[in-house]
């Protein structure tokens, strides 16, 4: 308890102290007694505590509450969604739901998918903003200020504002009409990686205006006497900068490459417009209340009764699984992900 | 002894200019050139041809339609704002306060945060934007589009478990009803967007000096006032820095997005698309403005 600024009791234990000095051989073993039961400042610590307890407790079940949610639906059967004993642990365990699910959506080759998109998005994001974080805190020039004003906007600006017109320049992609000069038309990006790539390489994907301004933050705060040292040493800007900035860049790069990663993961608004037809984990799952429903209603067109709560069981078993690897991946790099931020500058 | 100096500087401002071309590239083409054919669709009937596509000028036609026939668009609006203007700083009071208690030593720390930064990986995601109600109420429109009679019964016997009839049941008023089903969940909402918020809060907290603190005790403060003179001056800062993202996080994915992409890739009209984004747009810049404006007056800068 080195500061504790929710801790009440400072002051009782305070007022406490000048009586006790005063009259310390008086002390019976009645106020021995006193002392330690009834001390104000001990019991306010611990029902502080307790009622600290009971606030995380309560607000970490509301968290993984959800989550408890699939893994209890995923497991059971039809027959446990009927019988009326069942709550949250299942009579007859199964991994049919799991089955079905995986089946429905193409579980495996959406992992794949999905992987490599943010795989390849997080790298080439992570060095696109990297490079230009650092000309914005290190390497000033004229204009600069004007151009770190554009980074900003990208902030700003949603993405639904230029959603229709990047929708149909990459549905027709050119670079000064060069292609429409040479082939006649422009090149159809959509339905491939090319979007996405194009886009994190030059740092303008998701969010990357937030990483460039993390990344700026995190270089201003590196001294100017490691980057004079190099310098000194006859190193040039450039391998200065790979040579003694990224490896100090580290937990910029971490945090940065986390983020990346997840938000590209979870991403369904571009994947779901640029990528309409490949199956990534979040279209496979955008997909599943439908394809299940198909399913369950004996093919297309089928007229057969759907169960909904059978339906909900599948679909909560899809998501469970499409959040899955997120979770296995958080229980490897969580302690990454909390001591990251604080070195990154982007408080200081 | 100047000379090789400027040249030094020279070559830190050529080395600076060739970092940023990718970006700057990428933001001319993928951003700045989009920006420009966006401003350009909202004031256009933009109709796919052969070639491409061709534009008819409309002048504020696109604008009018989205602010006076659009049926949807001004009302899910008001509700995105008004559910934001609730929801933001119930997120940062709140985010603020689990900080402060991840922050305080007690056992299972490490574990608590672990499941508090939970919703980060998980916000934001397919998970959140559609919750599991809205998985169900596809299955049952698609159960009742396929003109399936008991689709319907099955979805009033869903409901009827839940905890609102429960209350009416036993005799509740409907308004206090209402709250609390509200409140129960946007507690869910309100944990479930805070992640990020909390972090930075707590990486904040974790950079104050621990002498401030033990100098105010000697002073015979107390953990109250601590708080509010020491704690919360000093992550003043970062509830500006939190503010904005909660904003910006708040407008990224909601009724209103939704109503744009549809329009745009269901309707296929891209102009009244784009006008919309555009409204859009310039009422959350005034938004951020003005919630900016109040708040960095307030804010205490320790340097």
């Amino acid at each position: 308890m080195s500061h504790s600024p929710g801790a009440p009791a400072k002051a009782e234990g305070a007022a406490n102290d000048p009586v006790r000095a005063a009259a310390p051989r008086l002390e019976t073993a009645m106020e021995a007694v006193k002392r330690r039961y009834l001390n104000i400042d001990k019991w306010a610590k611990r029902l502080w505590s307790l009622v600290r307890a009971i606030l995380l407790i309560g607000m970490a079940f509301v968290i993984l509450y959800p989550i408890l949610l699939k893994v209890s639906a995923a497991f059971k059967t039809v027959e446990d969604l009927t019988n009326p004993t069942v709550m949250w642990i299942p009579e007859k365990f199964s991994l049919e739901n799991f089955r079905t699910a995986i089946d429905v959506m193409d579980y495996f080759d959406a992992i794949r998918n999905s992987f490599v998109l943010s795989a390849v998005t997080t790298i080439l994001q992570t060095l696109s903003c990297a490079l230009a974080g650092y000309a914005f805190a290190k390497l000033p020039f004229r204009g600069i200020n004007l151009l770190f004003a554009g980074v900003i906007l990208t902030i700003l600006v949603p993405p639904q504002t230029i959603l229709v017109p990047s929708y149909v320049n990459f549905k027709s992609f050119d670079v000064f009409g060069l292609f429409h000069l040479t082939t006649g038309h422009g090149l159809n990006m959509l339905g491939t990686y090319w979007p996405f790539i194009l886009t994190a390489a030059t740092g303008n994907a998701l969010k990357s205006g937030l990483f460039i301004y993390i990344f700026r933050q995190f270089f201003r705060g590196l001294s100017k006497e490691i980057e004079e040292a190099a310098f000194v040493d006859g190193a040039g800007v450039f391998k200065s900068f790979v040579a003694i900035m990224l490896p100090n860049a580290i937990p910029a790069m971490v945090t940065v490459m986390l983020f990346a990663f997840v938000w590209q993961w979870n991403d369904t608004f571009f994947t779901s417009n640029f990528l309409p037809n490949m199956n990534t984990l979040t279209n496979a799952t955008l997909g599943l209340p439908y394809k299940v429903s198909v399913l369950l209603g004996g093919g297309a067109g089928g007229s057969a009764q759907i169960d909904p709560f059978q339906a909900s069981m599948l679909v909560d078993t899809g998501l469970l699984l499409s959040i899955l690897p997120l979770i296995v991946m958080y229980f490897f790099v969580q302690r990454y992900f909390v001591e990251s931020i604080d070195r990154t500058g982007l408080v200081g | 002894m100047s000379n090789p100096k400027r040249s030094f500087q020279q070559r830190k401002a050529l080395t600076g200019m060739l970092f940023l071309t990718p970006w700057f590239l990428g933001f001319v083409f993928f951003f700045a050139v989009p920006i420009y054919n966006s401003i350009l669709y909202s004031f256009n009937e933009l109709k796919a041809t052969d070639t491409g596509y061709s534009l008819t000028f409309k002048g504020l036609e696109n604008y009018k339609q989205a602010l006076y026939v659009d049926p949807n668009f001004v009302r899910d609006l008001m509700t995105v704002v008004g559910e934001m203007i609730v929801n933001v700083p119930l997120i940062l009071i709140f985010s603020l306060f689990i900080a402060v208690l991840l922050n305080q030593k007690f056992i299972g720390r490490a574990f608590a945060r672990s499941i508090f930064f939970l919703p980060v990986i998980l916000a934001s995601g397919i998970a959140i934007s559609i919750t599991n109600a809205g998985f169900m109420q596809q299955i049952m429109q698609q159960a009742l589009a396929s003109s399936d009679p008991t689709g319907a019964s099955a979805s009033g016997f869903l409901q009827s478990v839940e905890l609102r009839y429960m209350l009416l049941d036993i005799g509740v008023s409907e308004t206090i009803v209402n709250y609390l089903t509200g409140a129960v969940d946007r507690i869910y909402e309100i944990i479930s967007q805070s992640g990020v918020q909390i972090l930075i809060f707590l990486a904040g907290l974790q950079s104050i000096s621990p002498s401030l603190y033990e100098a105010s005790r000697i002073e015979g403060a107390t953990g109250y006032e601590a708080f509010w003179k020491i704690t919360f001056p000093m992550v003043s800062p970062l509830i500006l820095t939190n503010l904005v993202y909660t904003i910006i996080d708040s407008f990224m994915n909601n009724k209103i997005t939704q109503l744009i992409d549809t329009t745009a890739f269901k309707n296929l009209n891209f102009g009244l698309s784009s006008a919309m984004a555009w409204i859009y747009f310039g009422i959350v810049a005034c938004i951020l403005a003005v919630s900016v404006f109040i708040v960095s007056r307030r804010v205490f800068y320790h340097e």
